[in-house]
Order: structure tokens, then C-alpha cells, then sequence
């Protein structure tokens, strides 16, 4: 097993509970907040989407099981600023959350404070994640394909990986070809971006379920290339 | 309130969280590191100008017009950036059509994976642990959550946004909306009908 964040397949959760589609984006005050902090956060440049995710897949089984996904956001977003250097855990104790102590010096990366007025074309730009690679793509559509197992990040014990558990050692097909993007495996431990051919790849259900609903479901995943071995 | 199993940072601040995010508000503000108007700006966007009404006019276009449903099944990134749909959360794009035999859902099980341009922020549910842990496994139970039942010949086949390309899911167009302009065809189309755990009515159909 990887982590508590990895749970496609898993028993007992229960029903869906299906929200009305005009209900409030945002059902608290707090978590419109938090997103917005979170993005703007971002926006000071001192960590990547991978990196982001990771932080998130990092908190303790128990606290991501107990948080809302709201507080799983605010809480690994609070993890990394501090790891990151941009705060510290003096700044998080109770004297630094007082307000009105204002603080005399100029902290180093408010130069990249996300502004009101760069908020449309900073969502509008994004953060692509292909890239030009020498890494040729080695399957072509259509063709078999096992997925590594286990699971786990072959390069960083314990580190972060897009390879669900479910999928680890199932046999598919290339169905299509994506490119060539950023490897989050490497790109959420600072080791590069080393970008590689991305594909989808298309599994039966019944190699993934020992109960397939119907003999012709399928699963489709967003798999690299060190992810997947030729049958 | 179970919390803070650990000697992370975040045990620092207060537990609850709306506490806590305002905590770390003040202290990022205070710093000159966030700017409260931006936030202001950030919410603004995705709680007014971004959701699924974009999606529904891609959906709505693609069945009114073979040409654009043909560039969106070859490019769907290039195809809704003409739209002036693109950004964060839809830098790739791929559209998967529904057909009497194959139906499409998407989901993302290791966290949230959306497409934010087209659909907005996505719903609890979509969020939700039965949500990503069932629906890979069991998609017609989902459905069944959601109310919906699919022909006995339907193979249904999930989707799974593992890396960063994001996925729309054109539901089929219902019968007796041949005479509908592209507004009143994108008025029928739900944001669950583009994420798979929906069916299109036609008007006449709808639920009163």
C-alpha cells in the first residue's frame, strides 16, 4: 500500500451524496478562502503543482481521514510554507496570529505578491505540464502494456507517484498517446521536471475488480511511460 | 474534532478551520505576501464568471455543429481555447463523447483533478471519498446514487485523471430538441451530464 489519499477501489464508503447542481460554489465563508490562499499562495513561486499534491498525500493518515477537503488544503498548504522557507513556526505561534503587531521587516518574496489586478491573466496562463523531451515514446496505440508493481515511487521511497494501487501490475492497452509531460514522481521531490511520453491506458474491468459490474466496463488512466512495461 | 496526528506545521495554528485559515490570512497578509483584494478577485472569478455554463456551451455547440464537434474530438484544448475557455486546470483538454453503447465518467481518486475553465470548482461529491473510492469499481451503483439507469447493453468506461490533462464528457443529445438554438440546447445541459453521473432530458422529460 502507498497512501491514505490513494483510495480508488476501496470498500465501505458508502453513498454518493449527490449536491444540487445550483447549490453555492462554495458552501462556507472559509473555504472560498481557502482556495484563494492556496492559489495565491502559489503565485509566490516557491513550489510546483507536484509538489503541492505531495504536500497534501504527506499529512497523517489520521488528520487527511478527519479534515474536510478544505482543511486538507489549508493545512498542507501551512506544512509548505513552512518548509519551504516562506514562514516560520514562530510566524504560525499565537503572538504571530495576533493582528496588529505589525512586522518591521520586508519579508524577501513580497516583490512576487499575486496582485488584484494580475489575477485574470494568472489563472488565465495556467501551468502547462508538457514538454519538449529526448525521451522517445516507446508504445504506439493499440498496444499491450503492465503497469509497475508495486505501486510505490520507484524513485523516492515513500515518495509521490500518480500510479494508483489499484492499477499496480494490471495489464491494458495504449489507447492514446498525450505527449510529453513533467514526471510528477521526480518533479514533487526537486529532482527536475524530467518529462516523458504520457499516455492513456485502457483496462478492462475485470482485470482490475474481482466483480466486474459488466464484462465490457472499462477504466481509463493517465499513465507515464516508466510507469508501463511491454506484454 | 480529530486533528494534527503529528508535529507538522499546521498543528500551530488554531484547529477549527475556518480559524485556521484565517490565521494564516493575517499572518500572510501582514507579510505582504497576499494581498486580500486579489483573494476578493480569486473567489469572484470562480464563484461568478467560471462554471459549468462554459461547459454547456461547448456541449451545446458541439451538437448543433459537426465541424466543431470534429475539431473537439481532434484538439479539444485548441477547440475551447477559440471559445476563450482555457487556463488553469484546462491546459489539456480531451472531450470523450457518449454513445448508446458507451457511456463516459470522469473521476479523479487520488485528489480533485477537474477541468476549472469548463466546469468551475467541482461539487462536494465529486470531492467525496465514496465518490473516488466506488465509482472505478461500481459505476452503475454510483449512478444509481445519482438516480440513473443505463441500457443493459451500455458498457460504461471511467476515466481516471491521473496526470494533468482534464476531461469533459459530451452526454448524447436527447430526441426532440432538433429544433432548439444553441442557448436553449445549452440550458439542458448539467454539470453532472458532463462529468458522467447525469443524463441530458429533453424538456419535455425534465422533472417538474
Amino acid at each position: 500500500m502507498t497512501r491514505v489519499h490513494d483510495m480508488g477501489g476501496r470498500f465501505g464508503d458508502g453513498p454518493v451524496i449527490p449536491d444540487p447542481a445550483e447549490g453555492p460554489v462554495f458552501t462556507a465563508d472559509w473555504h472560498a478562502r481557502a482556495l484563494a490562499v492556496t492559489l495565491a499562495c502559489g503565485a509566490l513561486g516557491q513550489w510546483n503543482i507536484d509538489i503541492s499534491r505531495h504536500a497534501r498525500e504527506r499529512l497523517s493518515p489520521q488528520d487527511y481521514t478527519g479534515f474536510s477537503y478544505y482543511e486538507i488544503w489549508i493545512s498542507a498548504l501551512t506544512d509548505l510554507l513552512v518548509e519551504r522557507g516562506v514562514l516560520t513556526r514562530a510566524d504560525l505561534s499565537d503572538q504571530g496570529t495576533k493582528t496588529g503587531q505589525g512586522d518591521d521587516t520586508v519579508h524577501p518574496l513580497a516583490g512576487r505578491m499575486l496582485k488584484a489586478e494580475a489575477v485574470v491573466a494568472v489563472l488565465a496562463q495556467g501551468g502547462p505540464a508538457n514538454r519538449d523531451s529526448d525521451t522517445a515514446p516507446k508504445f504506439s496505440a493499440g498496444q499491450a502494456v503492465r503497469c509497475r508493481h508495486p505501486a510505490e515511487s520507484g524513485l523516492v521511497d515513500g515518495g509521490h507517484t500518480r500510479l494508483p494501487v489499484y492499477a499496480a501490475g494490471a495489464r491494458g492497452y495504449i489507447h492514446r498517446l498525450h505527449g510529453t509531460h513533467v514526471l510528477p514522481d521526480s518533479n514533487a521531490h526537486d529532482l527536475g521536471e524530467a518529462p516523458e511520453p504520457l499516455y492513456a491506458v485502457r483496462f478492462a474491468a475485470s482485470e482490475l475488480w474481482a466483480h466486474p459490474e459488466h464484462r465490457d466496463d472499462q477504466v481509463i488512466l493517465d499513465l507515464w511511460q516508466s510507469y508501463l512495461e511491454p506484454l | 474534532m480529530p486533528h494534527d496526528h503529528s508535529d507538522h506545521a499546521h498543528a500551530l495554528l488554531p484547529p477549527d478551520p475556518a480559524l485556521r485559515v484565517k490565521a494564516l490570512e493575517t499572518i500572510l497578509t501582514r507579510k505582504g505576501l497576499i494581498d486580500p483584494a486579489a483573494l476578493n478577485e480569486i473567489i469572484d472569478t470562480y464563484q461568478n464568471k467560471i462554471g459549468p455554463q462554459n461547459g454547456a456551451k461547448v456541449v451545446a455547440r458541439a451538437w448543433s455543429d459537426p465541424g466543431f464537434r470534429a475539431a473537439l474530438l481532434q484538439d479539444a484544448t485548441a477547440a475551447v481555447s477559440d471559445l476563450g475557455y482555457f487556463g488553469r486546470q484546462g491546459e489539456h483538454m480531451v472531450v470523450v463523447e457518449n454513445t448508446p453503447s458507451l457511456h463516459n465518467m470522469i473521476v479523479c481518486t487520488l485528489c480533485s483533478c477537474y477541468p476549472w475553465p469548463l466546469l468551475g470548482i467541482p461539487p462536494a461529491w465529486y470531492k467525496s471519498d465514496a465518490y473516488r473510492a466506488r465509482v472505478v469499481r461500481e459505476p452503475r451503483k454510483v449512478l444509481a446514487d445519482f438516480g440513473v439507469t443505463l441500457p443493459q447493453d451500455t458498457a460504461v468506461r471511467v476515466w481516471d485523471s491521473t496526470a494533468e490533462v482534464r476531461y469533459l464528457v459530451i452526454p448524447m443529445r436527447p430526441a426532440g430538441t432538433e429544433g432548439l438554438d444553441i442557448e436553449a440546447l445549452a440550458a439542458l445541459v448539467t454539470r453532472d451530464s458532463m462529468i458522467g453521473t447525469a443524463l441530458v432530458q429533453c424538456p419535455s422529460q425534465a422533472p417538474k
